[in-house]
């Protein structure tokens, strides 16, 4: 059941996209997050889905599998659908049925953004799928490194991240290891009522929590044998590089940009 | 209670490009009041083999009969929890299992979840730790006090009070010392002997594996490399060295000096005692060298 889930997972391929430099993709990311705002009609959101299906083409990401890894997003979106499309009360009825009227702006309102929310998830989901966790938490640090003279703890936030980052994996694994010993002793997770169910997590969490306790004593532990000071004057063994196709990707965003505020209404 | 697979295979994470065939064609067959070792190298699917015995996990082609029931890859299978009760699996470092107050409670688990009143369990409680070879006064202590090799011990009880025919067990052994590693297998000797439990056994020791068993699996690279009693197995030594595998120290030693004096002795011995006897024998015979 965990095994479809592609949320914050890597899938090391060859590609234009992998090939770019972190710092670009976050830099491309942000600025689309901003951009995407700017849609507001047939044309921009025609834009919109034309820019992030040709960047999952240029990941060469099968598509199939992006959105069956999603598929659990499914329910979140027909929920913001229908809440716009009951919940807006502009522009002319066009639906009416019993009780329950549509307006147009409803319609409207429902397909842009749960689409926007769509295009957002599959951007995003597309940064974590091809950038490998080490390589996104370097491109933070690296963007958030002017903050350092603020005394914000840049290189603290980046290795908390990237340390969560590398145990995601193994928590999972050994969550589903736990799950199955339980399992062998009889407890079934999902059936019963509510309570026993409830109750059935306990022999799940209690030998999680010691495991991840104690795997975060080793691990401290074995930073310091290695002479692990924190961040003050530690140089970087893996260095980033900026390349001409990171300064295009970025302009390309400007310039999707720059289309959406000419065409939108 | 008897189990078969017919060209059993599993594959992880399938229809995504993390697919990852771990077992196929597997065709093996565990007899009531057996004791069957599997053993290959490591990443050749035998923990993933061990997952289906109790229906964990669901063939991804091919079917598994356990007693009387069929799981097959194309149906969802509902009645499980029998199946869960009569093979126990105790899994690779089983310690991490352990949840309970209490190492009374956390025996008890296992069988007040299969519908065994509390006393019962209880009783059954006192009974399974002495036969793991601890104290009675244990019971009232944490499991997170005890030593590795106690938590151990307290996580194989836990399996076996829930009154198993099968007890499945992924490397039971690793990590413990060499006396507690004996009094252990003993054990499991003993539960097939004196109660007729039938004991699968994943090991990394050959000597255990030859010892011990009286079925053995070999699994190369997700599949049946070869099956076979510890004979069948350990007569050609050279082939499972070949494969990158062990074989037992006697059966080494007497490669080694077969070697050396350039004649055959006898065929491999399994145990000391054998290696001591077929040696005699053969220079009774007037083999001098
Ligand atoms: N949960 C999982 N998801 C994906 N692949 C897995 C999973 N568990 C095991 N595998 C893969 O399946 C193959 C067989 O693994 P398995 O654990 O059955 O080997 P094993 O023979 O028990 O090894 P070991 O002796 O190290 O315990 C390995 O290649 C492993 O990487
Ligand atoms: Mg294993």
């Amino acid at each position: 059941m965990m095994e479809k889930m592609i949320f914050g997972r890597y899938l090391p391929m060859e590609s234009f996209v992998h090939r770019m430099d972190p710092r670009a993709k976050l830099v491309v990311i942000t600025l689309f997050i901003g951009v995407i705002f700017l849609a507001n009609n047939l044309l921009t959101y025609g834009i919109l889905v034309l820019f992030t299906f040709a960047s999952i083409f240029a990941s060469k990401i099968p598509i199939k599998f992006l959105l069956n890894g999603l598929s659990f997003l499914f329910w979140i979106i027909l929920f913001t659908f229908f809440l716009h499309i009951f919940f807006t009360r502009e522009g002319d009825v066009i639906f009416t049925f019993g009780w329950i009227k549509i307006y147009e702006h409803g319609l409207q309102q429902a397909i842009f953004i749960s689409l926007r929310f769509f295009l957002l998830v599959l951007i995003t989901s597309l940064l974590t799928l091809t950038t490998s966790p080490i390589d996104i938490t370097d491109g933070m640090e690296s963007l958030l490194n002017p903050l350092k003279k603020l005394r914000f703890p840049v290189h603290e936030l980046a290795l908390m991240m990237s340390i969560a980052l590398r145990f995601i994996p193994t928590l999972m694994d050994e969550t589903d290891k736990i799950l199955k010993a339980q399992m062998a002793r009889g407890v079934n997770f999902s059936e019963g009522s509510l309570k026993k169910r409830a109750q059935s997590v306990v022999p799940l969490l209690i030998p999680l929590f010691i495991s991840a306790f104690k795997r975060a004593e080793e691990l401290a532990i074995a930073m310091e044998a290695r002479g692990y000071r924190g961040g003050e004057g530690r140089t970087k063994y893996r260095l980033l590089k900026w390349k001409g196709m990171d300064t295009l990707a970025a302009l390309l965003v400007i310039l999707l940009g720059g289309l959406l505020y000419v065409f939108r209404s | 209670m008897e189990i078969t697979t017919k060209n059993l295979a599993y594959t992880y994470q399938a229809n995504t490009p993390f697919e990852h065939r771990a077992i196929y064609d597997i065709n093996v067959s565990i007899a009531s009041n057996s004791y069957t070792a599997i053993i290959g190298h490591t990443g050749s699917g035998k923990s993933t083999l061990l997952q289906h015995l109790n229906g964990l996990l669901q063939p991804t082609a091919g079917e598994i009969q356990i007693g009387d029931t069929i799981i097959s890859s194309e149906k969802k299978q509902k009645k499980l929890r029998e199946i869960r009760r009569r093979v126990g699996i105790v899994f690779q470092f089983p310690e991490h299992q352990l949840f309970e107050e209490t190492v009374e409670k956390d025996i008890c688990f296992g069988p007040m979840n299969f519908g065994v009143p509390m006393e019962e369990a209880k009783k059954k409680a006192k009974e399974v730790i002495l036969q793991v070879g601890l104290s009675e006064d244990i019971l009232e202590k944490s499991p997170f006090d005890l030593s590795g090799g106690q938590m151990r011990r307290v996580a194989i009880a836990g399996v076996l009070a829930m009154n198993p025919n099968v007890l499945v067990l992924d490397e039971p052994t690793a990590g413990l010392d060499p006396r507690g590693r004996t009094e252990i297998m003993t054990m499991f000797d003993k539960l097939r002997k004196e109660q007729g439990i039938s004991i699968v056994l994943v090991t990394h020791s050959m000597e255990d594996a030859s010892l011990y068993a009286d079925h053995i699996i070999v699994m190369h690279k997700g599949t049946v490399y070869k099956q076979g009693t510890p004979h069948d197995i350990f007569s050609n030594p050279k082939e499972l060295i070949d494969l990158g595998l062990d074989v037992p120290e006697t059966v080494r030693f007497q490669l080694k000096l077969e070697e050396k004096i350039g004649k055959r002795i006898a065929d491999p011995s399994l145990s000391l005692q054998d290696l001591v006897k077929n040696i005699q024998h053969f220079f009774e015979r007037g083999n001098g060298l």
